[in-house]
């Protein structure tokens, strides 16, 4: 497999068959950032879940192959699958706010799960949330770990999730748009704090987001989705260069971020979307025969 | 604040039950008295007692007292309002605590089952199991368990509150509380075979309606962030219900559950005299057959002061459980 993370031909369906995403297939390679951009709805979240094993109970994968560090996850029984998800990978959540529960303290909910899945001591577990509260630069780590999810910021809890997802020094991060529900003078130091931390740790990580000005900051390859569907994949340098994909070059030109920060946002046009669902079509088509 | 409502509560409950236990047919005095009773004989009782005097008079008196500790004398028993009522309290206190106790436990469990095995035909075994036993009203769950464990296989006794052979010296009327804290397990045995169907029957439309509001949540709680985190460090379903969503889901549920509670404590009244329990609403039901106005006065105002102490006792319990509100 080329990337310790290898989706090959992913399907996930609704129960009632209609396809979510269409035989996906990305690398994600050791130590690198792959970014996964697209519209709203084109599947990126559900890619992570996918791996993660966190679908929707209204959907499931169908087809195809997760592979992790060397094990295809399909293969695996579920709690064997949610071990090894456990112990190799973690997640940087969407919203800061309601990814914490509000009825536990900080400490418990970063040290926990170090004692009870990867049966670290407590006091090395006590140990690593501090030292690593310290790294996403917290002040006063060892209060904020006795405190309740409601008496700190957003700001503050996104850093405390990403603490709690280095804790176990994983190999893969999946970070679904981290920094959208964040005030936007946060989200540039939560990006530097992830983008630091990825290059600290080493750890290789899929960062899902919709601006490709934040992809070309922090990814060294990435995957364009569309309704279910890759429609490119590429290292950084060339996207950037020369987009492949009608909708890649149409999403490129659509994002003011990366051509001109003060240039207005040219959605895409008709004629590209209807081309790619056209492509989309015969795809299907041809999975049917 | 609370003080107050409460004080102004309890008040409207005593005119309230002042007016119409006067308002209703029926002579107290003459049910007391042998056949063949004068009038005199009548007016004479009538004027001991006050009821010779209009009702906002007898209030007063009655409210006079009542401020004082004094509760008045119950007519049929020919004593002390408030000792007769303070010496059932407890019988029908451990009634109700144990009938709590067992819904939560079995409505509890059955929400964590069905929870656990949601959207499928599990699920609806346990809605259809609540629904039958929410739609049968406590007083013929208590014939229903007559039937059975009475009857049919007679394990439990169907009526009393103590073996009288026992012979306990009991302090207080706690029996239950104090059997425990004195480690009679011969007489918790007892207490517990008497109480069990009793309990039972009242438990068992509670324990329905805690288990679907608290399913409810627990679902609605599943689906939220922290939980799929959770999942994704490797916890499974079982740890992520009762772990992670259960601590949240149960403070909805909370309030409802003390509402429902004192339903539960009026229920008693009835069952009591079922089981022929010795407690408080088993007495409520004679003082009502005899027109023992300062009695029912008595027990209604109990009943009452009974329920707001519940409600307080819920809120308390929601703030306690509750960081948001404790540290604020
Ligand atoms: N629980 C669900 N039941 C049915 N369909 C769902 C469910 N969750 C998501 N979907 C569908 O799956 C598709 C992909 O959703 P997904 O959340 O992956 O999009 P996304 O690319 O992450 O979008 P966004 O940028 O808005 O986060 C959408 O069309 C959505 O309607
Ligand atoms: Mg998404």
């Amino acid at each position: 497999m080329n990337g310790f993370l290898s989706i090959r031909n992913l399907t996930v369906r609704l129960k009632n068959g209609s396809p979510i995403l269409r035989s996906v297939s990305l690398d994600v390679a050791a130590g690198q950032v792959h970014g996964l951009v697209g519209e709203s709805g084109a599947g990126k979240s559900m890619i992570g879940k996918a791996v993660l094993g966190t679908l929707p109970r209204a959907l499931s994968v169908t087809g195809g192959e997760i592979w992790l560090d060397g094990t295809n996850l399909m293969s695996l029984s579920p709690t064997e699958r949610r071990r090894r998800i456990g112990a190799t990978a973690a997640l940087i959540p969407q919203d800061p706010l309601t990814a914490l529960n509000p009825s536990k303290r900080i400490g418990p909910q970063i040290t926990r799960r170090l004692v009870d899945i990867l049966g670290w001591s407590r006091q090395d577990a006590q140990d690593r949330a501090l030292e690593l509260l310290g790294e996403v630069h917290i002040p006063d780590p060892a209060r904020v770990m006795r405190n309740y999810p409601h008496e700190l910021s957003g700001g503050m809890r996104q850093r405390i999730l990403i603490a709690s997802a280095f804790a176990a020094e994983p190999r893969l991060i999946i970070a679904d748009e981290p920094t959208t529900a964040l005030d936007v003078t946060v989200q540039k130091q939560i990006l530097r704090l992830i983008a630091d931390m990825q290059t600290r740790h080493g750890t290789a990580l899929l960062f899902v987001t919709h601006d490709l000005g934040v992809v070309s900051k922090v990814c060294d390859t990435l995957s364009v989705l569309y309704a279910g569907k890759v429609v490119e994949d590429a290292r950084m340098h060339r996207f950037f260069m020369r987009p492949i994909h009608p909708y890649s070059a149409a999403l490129l030109a659509a994002t003011p971020t990366y051509t001109d920060p003060t240039g207005s946002l040219t959605p895409v046009s008709q004629a590209v979307i209807d081309g790619v669902e056209a492509e989309v079509a015969q795809h299907d088509a041809r999975r049917a025969q | 604040m609370r003080l107050l409502t409460t004080v102004i509560t309890l008040f409207g409950v005593a005119v309230i039950v002042f007016v119409v236990i006067r308002v209703v047919p029926g002579n107290p005095i003459a049910m007391m008295l042998p056949p063949g009773a004068t009038d005199a004989d009548i007016a004479r009782l009538q004027a001991q007692y006050g009821f010779d005097k209009s009702i906002f008079d007898q209030f007063l008196i009655w409210l006079s007292g009542v401020l004082q500790g004094d509760f008045g004398t119950s007519i049929s028993l020919r004593q002390p309002v408030s000792r007769l009522v303070l010496n059932r309290l407890p019988a029908t206190l451990e009634l109700s605590i144990m009938a709590l106790l067992m819904a939560v436990l079995m409505g509890g469990a059955l929400a964590l089952f069905g929870t656990r095995f949601r959207d499928g035909k599990t699920e609806g075994v346990v809605d259809v199991t609540a629904g039958m036993a929410l739609s049968i009203p406590d007083f013929l769950w208590g014939l229903v368990l007559i039937l059975l464990f009475g009857v049919l296989w007679p394990v439990f006794h169907i009526s009393g509150r103590i073996s009288p052979a026992l012979n306990v010296d009991f302090t207080t009327n706690f029996y239950l509380f104090e059997a425990i804290a004195r480690l009679r397990f011969d007489v918790m045995a007892d207490l517990a075979a008497h109480m069990f169907m009793p309990a039972l029957a009242l438990a068992i439309p509670l324990a329905a309606i805690i288990s679907q509001l608290l399913k409810q949540s627990l679902k609605e709680t599943m689906h939220l962030d922290y939980v799929t985190l959770a999942r994704t460090k490797g916890y499974g379903e079982n740890h992520v219900i009762t772990r992670e969503a259960l601590p949240n889901a149960i403070l909805p549920t909370l309030t409802l559950v003390g509402v429902q509670f004192t339903f539960l404590i009026g229920g008693t009244v009835i069952i009591e005299r079922l089981f022929s329990y010795e407690g408080l609403g088993n007495m409520a039901i004679d003082a009502v057959i005899n027109r023992d106005l300062p009695l029912i006065q008595g027990i209604v105002i109990l009943f009452a002061l009974l329920f707001t102490i519940v409600n307080l006792a819920v809120d308390m319990l929601y703030v306690v459980l509750n960081p948001r509100l404790r540290h604020a």
